[in-house]
């Protein structure tokens, strides 16, 4: 249980700036996790904090201890890797017991053959076997205590790494990708399962991916890097709805979000052949970007193709067909707006369920959005806020 | 099953007994005939000098148990093993930890370390004499230097095996600290992370938990093989000492080899070279048995 400041985080490796500056704080009990793209310098940083690695420059803070000159067993931070890194010359029993063995053993007992001449230590030693026994028990590894690492499967592997982690009572809880060996049913199971740890135990979690699906639906929080900074810190709901800059709003989602050039003019703005009315927000002419999210777009005339209710006032696109992914339950279809066919456009549905045949959408389509649904970034990628998009006055008269 | 198949069977039987007849011939021509030889050699009194042998069953076996010569070579072997094989083991392992961990000039002192072994070691064994030399040695010449008394390394028969010992060591540690380079740098990184974090990042508790237990099927590998190397030591000791003085440097292959080329007694060589045979295949035996267990993570 522990409050984790990290500031100012820089980290270079022979001239290249890995890390320009992490500002982060993870509040006691809090899931965060850190996604980024691969490269970015999510396990540096995360190295950074158990301390296997010593930032250049930079405060770590541990309930407001500042803990950046200590080495890794002086923070009592647990850490699970993504290549589980089991010691595979021990037994899963020996595995899980070495953070206690570590701890509560002196070093002469700890020696090849240090049992022999320790009777007196039996009694610790019987503590750190029950210890063991206990936590296995809670993973559902208790009948595999006995085995070597090469005798596991990768699912019961990633779980004897967590025991290994979770033995001793640490006050922070690093994970490094501990998912993306595991196939696609089991990741969801583990996910599950991993979410259920952090509730029961309260203890403050820095869980590292770059699947953005996992970091939606496992954290209270979710940090975003991108070359070596902070994008956004938030709740992953706020990250897709509420995105800071047109970076986070691409990453975020899948499909990615739809963006369009556009063109502030005498408070109208035009974009993708869509001409409205704007109010608020910073005055004068100015090129923006307008985002808007994939399944905010209602296709018209498709069979097969469930349409929302859109409300408030709309727009509409025309748009060229380009190809279809069907997932089951939703379509995602490619295409490009029909009267400016460089920009693509991307549109999530869903598939009705009224419907036994095919998917079927014509060649030319048309969709449609509530304005609401917009997002609007300047021309620095921020994003602006406090602007009200209105139907224009010559649309309307279309 | 129909003929035409069944034919077929039996030509491509035919043909992998031909493609595999080559290698079983060398292996046989090469190990197993002359381990068969040597073994009908030993039970008969051939000599090199006569055309005339009889069978004598296992009198040469007998002879050399109740041969002070042999106990004498065996006594000297094990004292010469005894002092090569810690330092042929330890010295490498630990020079090849200190080399691992540094970044810079890494690759300058594998080299160092490595020239020996490129050598030949009949040729650098003369350099050595000659350093060693009672006389005009430079290592005597430094001891003196230093007021310390003239040790003559191989021409006493307290020190001629410590000093056989070190030429070889000089040889081979070089050799074994490659190996063990090669074991340490096979040894996942983030195994050492993962016990820093479960703190265990003192330098002894990274050796006892991590290092030392992943290097053993290389430890093993070393030490059968220099174990090996300390019983087949002959080079030297014929280049050198010749098993001299008073029989002080005779080790194993040398008498083997005194009594086959020198006395001409073959029967009796031969004895001495299965005696041989079976400590060689000791040793393999433990190595694979060990090896089994050790990489069996
Ligand atoms: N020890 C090192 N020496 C030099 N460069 C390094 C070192 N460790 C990491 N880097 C570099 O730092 C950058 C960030 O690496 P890091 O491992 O933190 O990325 P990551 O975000 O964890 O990526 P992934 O998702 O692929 O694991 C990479 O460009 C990498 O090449
Ligand atoms: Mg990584």
């Amino acid at each position: 249980m522990a409050r984790l400041e990290l500031k100012d985080i820089r980290k270079s490796f022979g001239g290249t700036d890995v890390l320009r500056g992490i500002d982060l704080d993870v509040e006691d009990g809090e899931f965060m996790s850190l996604v980024g793209a691969s490269g970015c310098g999510k396990s540096t940083l995360l190295r950074i904090i158990s301390g296997l690695e010593n930032a250049d420059s930079g405060q770590i803070l541990l309930d407001g201890r500042p803990v950046g000159d200590d080495p890794p067993s002086g923070r009592n931070v647990a850490m699970v890797f993504q290549d589980y890194a089991l010691y595979p010359h021990m037994s899963v029993a020996q595995n899980m017991a070495m953070p206690l063995v570590m701890a509560r053993l002196p070093i002469y007992a700890r020696l090849p053959g240090g049992r022999l001449f320790t009777p007196h230590l039996r009694g610790s030693r019987a503590d750190i076997a029950l210890q063991v026994e206990k936590v296995a028990g809670q993973l559902r590894i208790d009948h595999l205590l006995s085995r070597r690492p090469a005798q596991l499967s990768g699912g019961q592997r990633q779980r004897v790494a967590l025991g290994r982690a979770l033995v001793r009572n640490p006050s922070l809880f690093l994970m490094d990708e501990p998912l993306s060996n595991l196939d696609a049913k089991l990741r969801v199971e583990v996910r599950k399962e991993i979410v259920e740890l952090h509730r029961k135990s309260d203890l403050t979690f820095v869980y590292v991916t770059h699947d953005q699906t996992e970091a939606m639906t496992m954290s209270d929080r979710v940090a975003l890097l991108r070359h070596g900074r902070l994008l956004q810190v938030a709740m992953p709901g706020s990250l897709y709805f509420d995105p800071a800059t047109i970076d986070v709003a691409r990453f975020i989602g899948s499909p990615e979000i739809n963006l369009f050039p556009a063109r502030r003019k005498d408070g109208t703005l035009s974009f993708a052949g869509v001409r409205l009315s704007l109010s608020g927000g910073p005055m004068g002419d100015s090129d923006l970007m307008v985002a808007i999210r994939p399944e905010a777009l209602v296709v018209k005339g498709a069979a097969g193709v469930a349409s929302s209710p859109l409300e408030g006032p709309q727009f509409s696109i025309g748009v060229t067909r380009e190809a279809i992914e069907d997932l089951g339950a939703e379509i995602v279809i490619h295409g490009r707006i029909a009267r400016m066919p460089d920009i693509a456009l991307r549109i999530r549905a869903q598939k009705s369920l009224h419907h036994a045949g095919p998917v079927a959408v014509p060649a030319q389509f048309d969709v449609r959005a509530s304005l609401s649904s917009l997002l609007f970034f300047g021309a620095d990628g921020q994003r602006i806020n406090g602007v009200t998009a209105g139907v224009a006055q010559k649309a309307l008269a279309r | 099953m129909s003929a035409p198949a069944s034919l077929l069977m039996r030509r491509q039987r035919r043909l992998a007994y031909w493609l595999v007849a080559p290698a079983v011939l060398l292996i046989l021509v090469i190990y197993v005939v002359p381990m068969i030889l040597v073994f009908a050699a030993s039970l008969t009194d051939y000599t090199l000098v006569s055309d005339y042998w009889e069978f004598v069953g296992l009198d040469n076996y007998r002879r050399m148990f109740g041969d002070p010569q042999f106990a004498n070579a065996l006594h000297n072997t094990l004292i010469y093993a005894l002092v090569f094989l810690p330092g042929a083991f330890f010295t490498p392992l630990f020079l090849a930890i200190a080399i691992q961990s540094r970044r810079r000039f890494r690759s300058f002192f594998e080299v160092i370390y490595f020239m020996p072994v490129t050598s030949t070691l009949t040729a650098m064994a003369l350099v050595w004499s000659a350093l060693m030399d009672s006389r005009q040695g430079i290592i005597n010449n430094s001891l003196q230097a230093l007021g310390l008394p003239a040790i003559n390394f191989l021409g006493s028969p307290d020190t001629v095996l410590y000093a056989l010992a070190g030429i070889s060591l000089w040889s081979v540690i070089g050799f074994n600290m490659v190996l063990f380079l090669a074991g340490l740098t096979a040894i996942p990184q983030n195994l050492y992370y993962a016990a820093a974090v479960d703190g265990a990042d003192h330098p002894v508790d990274r050796f006892f938990r991590v290092t030392w237990p992943m290097l053993a099927p290389t430890s093993v590998f070393v030490a059968v093989t220099s174990s090996i190397t300390a019983f087949k030591l002959f080079d030297v000791v014929a280049m050198l000492t010749q098993g001299k003085p008073a029989h002080a440097s005779e080790v194993f292959l040398y008498l083997t080899f005194l009594e086959g080329f020198e006395y001409f007694n073959m029967g009796y060589s031969a004895a001495l070279s299965v005696f041989f045979l079976g400590i060689i295949f000791l040793f393999a035996l433990v190595q694979t048995l060990l090896a089994d267990r050790a990489g069996r993570y």
